[in-house]
């Protein structure tokens, strides 16, 4: 008997001591999640997103998953693209540091849940400008920095040459976007059927594309124009006329912060106005030393206190231009018709061209 | 009689014969291969079947694999190298390494961190892994997570020092009352490594660059690194969850019982993805305004419950499992609930769940590749995100998905060999 | 712990709450009770201000507007106009549709190779360790993923089989593999073809008696009946006499290569996606329902198989009489709770565009409409009934096949 529970002892000690060390090391792992929870929660959002903006030290930008032209890293994983440049803009404005900013990728589902819950400050994410998302969904669009429309991609063997010959096609459409209800629609108008194929993102949608599991696809003209240029032969590939709505696309920030709302809404106009102004990244420093033209000098802050008004510095807005340049040049070097993307400026065109652009005045 | 038979009979072998080899069919190569590769005719087809089968995977893939371009810097270089030929462009991989492995937005002068943290993480693991081991090394692994979490995320040196020293206190604190009541001992511990912080609070405000690594957020974490930071963390802390969620489900206050049970069986009854649906979507609704957690921490919360609820399953197993004399045995001794707990009952069941956890934290590994689908860019979403939609490497599937199966099958089957290996040690009992 | 002598009684101190285990437990249930209030009013104030705040409120009205969108996979009648309760059963269906379909080919696959991996045939049952190992072993959004690149990347397109002169001809005249998915002839019924399938339904009840009549005569009598040849009798012989009878009433609807310049026409289509996630959750839950099958075969003691064999039963015999069934008590257990993973899993349709209920309500109505919080309670409302309806037929099946101890 007394040997059995000398046995028992020793059985049991060595496992005692090893239970207490592992419990510590459990207490101390949840301890450390804890710690990282104090750590890595930000403050509150409700000060204004400007003043967390300036705390935190970077700009945090929703941007898609991937579309190149518009917001896609680069084998460094360095952000570019026509979008991504409005982010910098107003990092360079806000912060005085194009590069500080945190791209937020986001998907179709996840853009609007991120911005609401201030997980990003502000969305540059193709993004189309609706009654419900600006009303019911509580957001506020800045302006519109691409005029875009939501046309089809279809093989150029094919030999279609219209969207109303598309009777009984299977259809590539990215989810969680307004394009699925437009599609709905307009085959409803036109009294033909399809069948929709709906995708997460634009990579995929390319690949069920090109493996001929769909024989359309559908999203706006730019993105598509965008995802053509990155095929093996673009000229495979044909866009069908027919442009089936209107889709302005524009940096959107939270309803209720107007200040914020301002200075993205301003950076964007900055950048616009300077290429109606001819102000461009090359000619800014000159032209930051004054000038003859009132507005170029209230613009680039050697005249008046506009940029006291948004609660910015005076030169914020020749950071926003020296960034990556102004509209135009934006454009140009991004999706312009110099690059594989060859998007021309079209309805993007400044309203003196003939085209919709058109900020107001900066006084 | 005898002699008649002797003469009736032509011939009689008087020496034995020198003991024969046993036919060729029935030897070596040639019996193994009778009896396990053409055994009958059913099983001579299903060898055949088999072998034309493995045939045709080798055809398909050896080509492919061993023609494989491993040096050009997009798609299109890669076909012209291949030329029509069959052959892998596996050059995506040397270019995207890193991209694979810390995802895109981690700076990358600063690899060197978690792969240190990596490798620390083997030498952190191992004394738990094997028990042979000095004793004395699970000390490193004790302060194993205060090291990573310098590694990974960066910053002053001093925010995990004055995590270490809280737990310190709060361990001393513990250690002074626990005798008296286990309650009072942990109770007062929490409160003491509170405290701590919150005067190490004002430490690490005052000296923020202290011994510090460029500080790096968690929303830039990704690729590889993702899939084990979430694994990792979650299968860590949804132990200790795991187990209050079992004795609590074992207890006998109703209400503490009902508790426990609706959320194990709620959290097990819907798939991780409606709650990392809730995390990505639904959580910021019930969090005061203004509070904005990052989604990697709503993530590994929502995560960590979901690991804990199966886990918490796991050990109510290994509980049920414990005979009744144990408990009887605990009480008899005059052990309190916490002492018996604690001495007695935990550590047998919990040696008993062993190969369950392991199950469950496999399970759980694979699980992290869910975080794609919201948008995060863990292994899977750096491939089908940034890699697959750039023009660089549109098209180049199979590589890609191939290396990602590799190193999820690497890992996940090297911890369930480990795991059987140890029921193997642990099967004390019987033999 | 209350088998410890009671105290004495005496007069209540507020410490005996703490300290007096008949108190104890009330007052740590009290505290969580508290605890458990107060996390609860404290979220949903949050709730409440947030909502507030944002001008949100929570409300299912939306379930009754048009979706506005149109989904590809449906068994009920579905369009655009339809509304977003209508788009959420489509999911329902198609996420019990897969989930049915995939179950039922997991146990085949997983019945098949657990079986085999115990074989004498070292080449067949290394193969089906690697599968088992493979599968078990990489994540399941992996394999889906991977399983629709194949049939996206391998099959051809549908064109190829369109037009007077197809690339390539439909297989039997009837059935087509496309990367959009497999087009199989659909029966169509003719006047009378409604009596050829109850004749069949009648015969496959009259096999069954049959079956049962026989063995119950084996157990009483011994005579042993034939059953392979009268039952397959049974089954088919009424139906193919009423068939050519009533004047072939059933005809098949075939693919149809020329009607459309976009897709075939006719027949039943299966979405590749559909199929991307049937496979995938076939292949990678019968991995583990081998292993299931494994153990359970490998938990009857070897005395059993013994036994049976110094009967003198075949070894197939061995296995249908002798093992299996002493194995299915303790395979079926686990077998149900698979059957539940791949109800769960199957919400990872939304990797490939199969439109189940995480796709549509979870996914396409939560973005149109903004409701994310009734989206995704509705949502988990769902799979949990399925859950626990689940397990209470697993509980059920436990307490029915489980020893009887005496």
């Amino acid at each position: 008997m007394a040997m059995h529970t000398d046995h028992k002892r020793s059985d049991e000690l060595p496992d005692v001591r090893v239970d207490n060390q592992e419990e510590v090391k459990m207490k101390k792992t949840v301890f450390l999640g804890a710690l990282t929870i104090a750590g890595l929660a930000a403050g509150a959002a409700a000060a204004g997103t400007l003043d967390d903006v300036k705390a935190r030290g970077t700009l945090n930008c929703g941007v898609t998953t991937g579309l190149v032209g518009f917001a896609a890293p680069d084998s460094n994983g360095e952000w570019n693209g026509f979008d991504v440049s409005v982010c910098r803009a107003v990092a360079a404005a806000a912060l005085g540091d194009p590069t500080a900013v945190e791209f937020v990728p986001t998907t179709g589902k996840t853009r609007f849940t991120a911005l609401a819950s201030g997980e990003i400050d502000m969305l540059a994410r193709n993004t189309t400008w609706t009654f419900s998302r600006d009303v019911d969904l509580k957001f506020e669009f800045v302006g519109i920095n691409y005029y875009d429309g939501q046309g089809f991609m279809v093989p150029r063997d094919l030999g279609v040459s219209s969207a109303k010959e598309l009777d009984g096609a299977t259809v590539c459409i990215q989810t969680g976007t307004t394009t699925e209800l437009n599609l709905a629609d307009f085959f409803r108008a036109n009294n033909i059927s399809y069948e929709p194929v709906p995708i997460e993102t634009n990579a995929e949608a390319q690949q069920q594309y090109l493996a001929g599991a769909c024989d359309v696809y559908t999203t706006d003209a730019s993105g598509l124009a965008a995802t053509r240029a990155t095929f093996e032969n673009p000229g495979d590939h044909v866009l069908l006329p027919e442009i089936i709505s209107k889709e302005p696309l524009g940096p959107l920030v939270r309803h209720g912060d107007n200040e914020w709302a301002d200075i993205v809404r301003w950076t964007l106009n900055a950048l616009i106005t300077a290429e109606e102004l001819g102000v461009t990244s090359t000619n800014i420093a000159e032209l930051a030393a004054g000038t003859n033209n009132p507005e170029i000098n209230r613009l680039l802050g050697t005249e008046g206190t506009l940029g006291e008004m948004l609660g910015l510095d005076a030169e914020w807005s020749k950071r926003a231009i020296m960034s990556g340049g102004n509209y135009g040049e934006i454009f140009a070097k991004h999706i312009g018709e110099s690059t594989p993307i060859g998007l021309a400026r079209g309805l993007n065109a400044q309203w003196t061209d003939g085209g919709l652009l058109y900020s107001p005045p900066f006084r | 009689m005898s002699d008649t038979h002797a003469h009736s009979v032509a011939y009689v072998r008087e020496t034995q014969l020198p003991q024969q080899p046993p036919p060729t069919i029935e030897t070596g190569a040639v019996k193994w291969v009778r009896q396990n590769l053409f055994n009958g005719p059913w099983g001579s087809l299903l060898t055949l079947v088999s072998l034309y089968v493995i045939y045709l995977i080798l055809a398909g893939s050896l080509p492919w694999l061993l023609n494989g371009v491993w040096t050009t810097s997009n798609i299109r270089e890669c076909r012209e190298v291949l030329d029509g030929a069959t052959g892998g462009c596996f050059s995506v991989l040397s270019e995207r390494w890193n991209q694979l492995l810390f995802g895109i937005a981690y700076p990358s002068d600063q690899y060197w961190r978690p792969t240190v943290a990596f490798v620390l993480l083997i030498a952190a693991l191992a004394p738990v892994l094997f028990m042979h081991l000095p004793r004395k090394l699970l000390i490193f692994t004790g302060l194993y997570p205060f090291i990573a979490f310098w590694l990974i995320w960066g910053g002053t040196i001093m925010v995990p020092i004055v995590a270490l020293i809280g737990v310190g206190v709060g361990y001393a604190v513990y250690n002074r009352y626990v005798a008296d009541s286990f309650a009072m001992g942990f109770f007062g511990g929490v409160a003491a490594a509170m405290v701590t912080w919150w005067l190490g609070g004002f430490v690490i405000g005052a000296m923020p660059g202290f011994i510090a690594l460029e500080a790096v957020p968690s929303r830039d974490m990704g690729g590889f690194m993702l899939n084990m930071i979430l694994g990792v963390v979650c299968v860590s802390l949804s132990l200790p969850l795991g187990i209050m969620l079992a004795l609590g489900r074992q207890s006998s206050m109703p209400i503490i019982k009902w508790i426990c049970v609706v959320f194990i069986e709620f959290i097990r009854g819907v798939p991780l993805i409606t709650l990392l649906f809730v995390a990505n979507v639904v959580l910021a609704y019930f969090l005061p305004p203004g509070t904005n957690f990052d989604l990697i921490l709503r993530v590994i919360i929502m995560i960590t419950m979901f690991a804990a609820a199966y886990i918490a399953e796991v050990i109510r197993g290994g509980l049920a499992a414990l005979p009744r004399g144990q408990y009887e045995a605990a009480d008899s001794l005059g052990l309190d609930y916490a002492q018996s707990m604690r001495l007695i009952i935990l550590p047998q069941a919990l040696k008993i769940s062993i190969p369950g956890i392991v199950n469950v934290a496999v399970g759980l590994f694979k699980d992290t590749t869910l975080v794609s689908v919201i948008s995060m860019f863990d292994l899977v979403g750096m491939i089908r995100g940034p890699i697959l939609a750039s023009t660089d490497w549109n098209g180049v599937y199979w590589e890609l998905w191939l290396f990602a199966s590799m190193l999820f099958f690497v890992v996940c089957y090297g911890i369930s060999q480990y795991s059987q290996w140890l029921e193997r040690q642990l099967a004390t009992d019987h033999r | 712990m209350t088998t410890l002598t009671d105290p004495p009684q005496g007069s209540f101190k507020v410490s005996m709450l703490l300290n007096d285990t008949r108190y104890r437990s009330y007052t740590f249930q009290f505290i969580a009770l508290i605890l458990l209030i107060a996390a609860f009013a404290y979220l949903g104030s949050n709730l409440a201000y947030n909502l507030a705040e944002a001008g949100l409120n929570i409300s299912y009205g939306f379930l009754g507007e048009p979706a506005g969108y149109d989904i590809n996979q449906r068994l009920i009648e579905y369009t655009s106009q339809s509304s977003h309760w209508d788009a959420t059963i489509v999911g329902v269906l198609n996420t019990l549709l897969v989930a049915f379909l995939a179950c039922v080919t997991a146990t085949i696959l997983g019945v098949i190779a657990g079986v085999l991996r115990l074989s004498n045939n070292w080449l067949i049952s290394k193969l089906m360790s690697i599968y088992v190992e493979a599968f078990r072993n990489v994540p399941v959004l992996i394999w889906i993923i991977i399983i629709f690149t194949v049939i996206t990347a391998v099959l051809p397109g549908a064109r190829a089989y369109l037009g007077e002169d197809p690339d390539v001809d439909l297989t039997l005249g009837m059935f087509a593999f496309t990367n959009r998915g497999i087009y199989i002839p659909a029966p169509v019924l003719g006047s009378g073809g409604m009596a050829v399938v109850v004749i069949l339904l009648a015969s496959i009840m009259a096999m069954f008696a049959y079956r049962s009549y026989a063995k119950k005569l084996l157990f009483n009598t011994g005579r042993l009946l034939p059953m392979a040849w009268p039952s397959v009798a049974i089954l088919i012989l009424p139906a193919v006499i009423a068939f050519y009878v009533l004047g072939q009433p059933i005809t098949l609807d075939t693919p149809d290569p020329l009607a459309n310049r976009f897709n075939l026409r006719g027949g039943i289509q299966i979405g590749a996606p559909l199929i991307a996630l049937w496979f995938a959750l076939a292949i990678y839950t019968g991995a583990f329902i081998a292993e299931n099958v494994r153990a359970g075969i490998q938990a009857v003691s070897k005395g059993q198989t013994e036994a049976a064999a110094s009967l003198g039963l075949r070894p197939n015999r061995v296995m249908n009489l002798v093992v299996l069934p002493q194995a299915l008590r303790v395979i079926i257990p686990p077998l149900i709770s698979q059957y539940l993973n791949i109800t769960k899993n199957s919400s990872l349709a939304i990797a490939v565009g199969y439109a189940d209920i995480t796709a549509t309500l979870g996914g396409i109505t939560l973005n149109q409409t903004g409701r994310a919080i009734e989206s995704v309670l509705l949502l988990m409302l769902f799979y949990l009934v399925i859950s626990l309806s689940i397990s209470t037929v697993m509980n059920l099946y436990n307490r029915a096949v489980s020893l009887k101890e005496r």
